[in-house]
């Protein structure tokens, strides 16, 4: 296997091994053996670093399923690496951060399985070529994601933030499935670089549009753009490491990483580009505004956290113009904002990250988020406002703080896409900027309310659950990294700039490259008095203003009340979907198997009757048929009357040794017709069940006479003719209808093929194997169910785990 | 059900062994003529259902104090298991191997990997079919 494959399920085996480390070494934070994993992967994708940048990609390949042409395929490339880095790298300090925050009386032993389970899903989904392997490893983030969020379910908020987050991305996944499978269809292959490769060939495709909705449909959901973004609020009811980890710097962004993957196949369409762009840039401000209101600083954060992704968003929606307009010089200033885009993801990361490690602290230690309580801690915890103030203002776009050169980036970009003449940008254009002001005003309201509300104005102790203090400096570490992170890209931001981005941007206009383009663009902090400049003077200026005149235009919230948002819609809908689908199953779900039985033989009749009829199957060959001996039509004849004897029959003893009678009436049959496989096997299985009817009985009490209405009695009896005359019909039409040739031909070489004289054992244990060692599995599963019905009762205790 | 029967005791006693024989025969025998590990399994299994019926629980339990959930899941880690240590040589999932040995006091023999994958069927049919009966027989 090879090693970048490898790198994948590196995370998912330790997460298989975690649950035994936990159980076996009490004394020792497991933790501190996890961190090996994400550190030692940062440290072989460090490795690939020089590989990458010198603009080689690494391909491995390990056959899956290779007759549908999946395989697991890993693919590296300057894009893809960028994000595993961000994956291992930020996975690395969450996990020591989370040493800190979580203690040993947590069940960490889990936390830190599905914590392994979502990095190895990550991994997977930036580094497979593989369209529905990637989609695999989607739906595991969502699904590790879940389990993350209902880390403490014993809380409802948990389990309903949980929830949501579920049905949506695992939704949205499923429609990017269908338009994987529309795109794979059109282009004939589900490798992604194919596709790119052929994409000429598709984009004229009736479907192709279609196709294009349902992928983006995933990409918003997952990275929350609005109206999709309702999830990630609730989602904050994971502990602070997994809010830090999953929903601010990875899973969210594996939307992001889509949009960025298939820029070269759908870029340059316009429906692509205003759909990207004005679903970002409507929630960069939407995000922006609504996280002003807030008083629980990690809700804060997640609306913050939607914003700067609908922000990225709407960067890789003006990048992909230039794919419009084909490789020329003028094409290359809207590349700009990509590389904008790639910039201020690595950012992000950084800043965000940073920002939740210190919302964690503060949780911790004061025992509260609300800062409508907190206040004054830069006196009593001076390294985590310094960090947090350093997270702050990068978030709000100000030097010298990484977050200021990205945010100046978007701005250039924002206004060269006001000159552009297609799309309509001509007349609709000027509202992107316009929008992106607006929201970046908005941003530095919520960073300075984030600084001030929690570190300066007075210190309410009495409001707080414990006095403010640092915490171990353990729990430090992480942040004061991603902190320095952020002062040191501002300074050398050219290193990340040409190592990773120049290399992902020639992944993300493939036909750029081949023509020789230069994406190689130097990132300065000083570039004169131009209208980006303005802009964040501008941002500053109308900020504080707005921070200090809060109280004068709040008012403007109520115009959005709690009972008309998205959120109280989507309760709607919800409650509306439960509420219907229990009438609809409450209607047929009577309770009595008798019912049951009758839907599954009506069901029966239905669709193998009707196959029959329809299809023209019953052409009866009967003369070609061996003919029926004496002792057949015996054997056949007690059968029968055993058969309608039962219906007489007084006691449950007597109906069992009648059935028992059928059973042996096969057996003679099996034999005459010369299978004594089955025949011996009938034999036994014929003992065995009576004696399982006869222990089953022993509990029931006396058969007494069925007193059914008459019209139900009907109903049966037309069920039972019906099933029987399908059955015979079937069983005489088979011999008149030979569609495919006879494979028994290869079967009878079972003994050069598997050394075996008994081909229907060959057939079963080597031929077929796959059947048999399933059907085994389904028979253990069949008794312990069995088991688990009678035995194991529920405790009475359980119910009162939940809900407290 | 407690069945106080000598004669059925004693012929039990008797016939166990010549069941249990008869099932080790055909798990044997499978390979060339009919039997193997299903019928042989249920041939097993229908042994210890009559030392189940003839004596009663608790004796037979403590006689052969085996948990036969963990015969059942044994026997299915036992055949997914040979279907695992064919990728271990490198071959497809589930692909048999046999060939022929000289043994001491058996002469030529035929092993094969099958007979460890229908060792599993058994055990599981084993399994199953006695927890079942176990089950609805000491349900309260």
């Amino acid at each position: 296997m090879s090693t970048l494959v490898l790198a994948i399920f590196i995370p998912f085996l330790a997460a298989a091994l975690i649950p035994f480390l936990y159980k076996y070494l009490k004394n020792i934070h497991v933790g501190w053996f996890v961190i090996l994993v994400p550190t030692g992967l940062f440290i072989y994708l460090a490795s690939l670093i020089p590989t990458i940048s010198s603009g080689e990609a690494i391909v491995q390949t390990m056959n899956w399923i290779p007759s549908y042409g999946i395989d697991i395929t890993a693919y590296l490339d300057g894009l893809s690496l960028t994000f595993a880095l961000l994956i291992s790298g930020v996975g690395a300090l969450v996990i020591l951060y989370s040493i800190y925050y979580l203690s040993s009386k947590e069940p960490i032993g889990t936390f830190y399985t599905y914590l392994m389970l979502f990095m190895g899903a990550m991994l997977g989904v930036v580094m497979s070529d593989n369209m529905l392997v990637l989609y695999v490893f989607w739906e595991l983030t969502s699904i590790s994601s879940f389990l993350l969020i209902a880390f403490w379910y014993q809380r409802k908020r948990s389990r309903e933030g949980a929830k949501k987050s579920l049905i949506i991305t695992v939704s949205g996944g499923i429609s990017m499935l269908v338009g994987f499978i529309m795109v794979g269809t059109m282009a004939n292959t589900w490798s992604i670089r194919e596709v790119i490769a052929n994409v000429s060939a598709i984009s004229e495709h009736a479907l192709f549009i279609p196709a294009m909705l349902l992928v983006l449909l995933g990409a918003f959901t997952k990275s929350a753009q609005f109206p999709f973004h309702i999830w990630l609020p609730d989602a904050m009811e994971a502990p602070t490491p997994v809010s830090a980890y999953l929903h601010s710097a990875t899973m969210v962004k594996a939307g992001i990483y889509l949009v960025a993957r298939f820029t070269p196949v759908f870029g340059g369409e316009a429906v692509w580009f205003w759909a990207v762009t004005g679903v970002g840039i409507f929630t960069l401000f939407w995000g922006s505004f609504n996280a002003v209101r807030q008083t629980d600083l990690k809700a804060l954060l997640a609306y913050s956290t939607i914003s700067q992704l609908g922000m990225i968003m709407s960067m890789f929606g003006m990048g992909s113009a230039a794919l419009h307009l084909g490789y020329s010089n003028e094409s290359m200033v809207y590349t700009g904002a990509t590389f904008a885009a790639l910039f201020h993801l690595v950012n992000h990361s950084t800043f965000k990250g940073a920002l939740f490690m210190v919302v964690g602290v503060v949780d911790h230690s004061v025992g509260t988020r609300d800062i409508r309580r907190l206040g004054g801690l830069i006196t009593l915890m001076p390294i985590t406002f310094t960090i947090g103030t350093i997270g702050s203002m990068s978030m709000a776009g100000l030097p010298p703080f990484n977050g200021f050169l990205s945010k100046e980036m978007f701005f250039v970009s924002t206004l060269e896409i006001t000159e552009a003449s297609f799309f309509g940008l001509g007349t609709w254009g000027i509202i992107i900027p316009i929008i992106a002001w607006v929201a970046s005003v908005f941003t530095f309201v919520y960073s300075t309310i984030f600084v001030v509300k929690t570190f300066l104005g007075p210190y309410k102790e009495e409001k707080l659950e414990h006095p403010a203090h640092e915490p171990k400096p353990g729990m430090l570490v992480s942040p004061i990294v991603l902190g320095l992170l952020v002062i040191a890209f501002f300074f050398m931001p050219n290193v990340v700039g040409n190592h990773l981005i120049t290399p992902a941007m020639s992944g993300i206009f493939p036909t750029f490259a081949a023509g020789g383009a230069d994406f190689g663009t130097y990132i300065h902090a000083w570039h004169g008095f131009e209208p980006e400049l303005f802009m964040t003077i501008g941002v500053v200026l109308f900020g504080v203003f707005l921070y200090f005149t809060r109280k004068y235009w709040s008012g403007v919230y109520n115009l959005f009340p709690e009972k008309r948002s998205i959120n109280v819609f989507y309760g709607f809908v919800l409650d509306q979907i439960e509420d219907k689908s229990t009438v609809v199953t409450n209607k047929y779900m009577t309770r009595y198997l008798r019912d049951y039985m009758v839907y599954i033989f009506a069901f029966f009749i239905l669709v193998i009757g009707g196959t029959f009829i329809l299809t023209g199957a019953y052409r009866f060959t009967l003369p070609e048929n061996a003919p029926v001996s004496g002792f057949e039509w015996f054997v056949v004849l007690a059968m029968a009357v055993a058969a309608i004897t039962i219906l007489f029959a007084k006691s449950r003893l007597t109906a069992i040794v009648l059935n028992s009678i059928l059973g042996f009436g096969i057996v003679i049959l099996f034999v005459l017709f010369r299978a004594p496989d089955l025949a011996l096997t009938q034999t036994i299985i014929e003992a065995v069940t009576t004696v399982l009817f006869l222990v089953a009985y022993y509990f029931l009490p006396e058969m007494e006479k069925e007193d059914a209405p008459k019209k139900q009695k009907s109903v049966n009896l037309l069920i039972a003719i019906g099933v029987g005359v399908v059955f015979t019909a079937v069983a005489l039409g088979v011999q008149g209808n030979k569609v495919f040739d006879t494979i028994s031909t290869f079967f009878e070489n079972s003994y050069e093929l598997a050394g075996g004289k008994n081909m229907v054992n060959a057939i079963l244990g080597d031929f077929r194997a796959f059947d048999t060692m399933l059907e085994v599995v389904v028979l253990l599963i069949a008794g312990i169910g069995v088991y688990t019905m009678i035995r194991v009762k529920a405790k009475k205790e359980s119910d009162q785990v939940e809900d407290k | 059900m407690k069945i106080n029967n000598v004669i059925l005791r004693t012929v039990a006693k008797l016939v166990f062994f010549i069941i249990l024989t008869l099932a080790v025969y055909l798990f044997f025998a499978g390979h060339n003529s009919p039997g193997g590990g299903f019928s042989g399994g249920l041939v097993l299994a229908s042994a210890l259902v009559l030392l189940f019926i003839v004596f009663d629980i608790e004796t037979i339990q403590k006689g052969i104090p085996i948990d036969f959930k963990l015969v059942a899941a044994f026997g299915a880690f036992l055949s997914v298991g040979t279907g695992f240590g064919a990728l271990v040589f490198g071959e497809n999932f589930l692909t048999q191997a046999f060939d022929y040995f000289n043994l001491p006091f058996f002469g030529e023999i035929e092993l094969t990997t099958v007979t460890i994958f229908e060792a599993g069927v058994a055990l599981v049919v084993v399994g199953v079919v006695v927890t079942i009966l176990l089950s609805i027989s000491e349900d309260e």
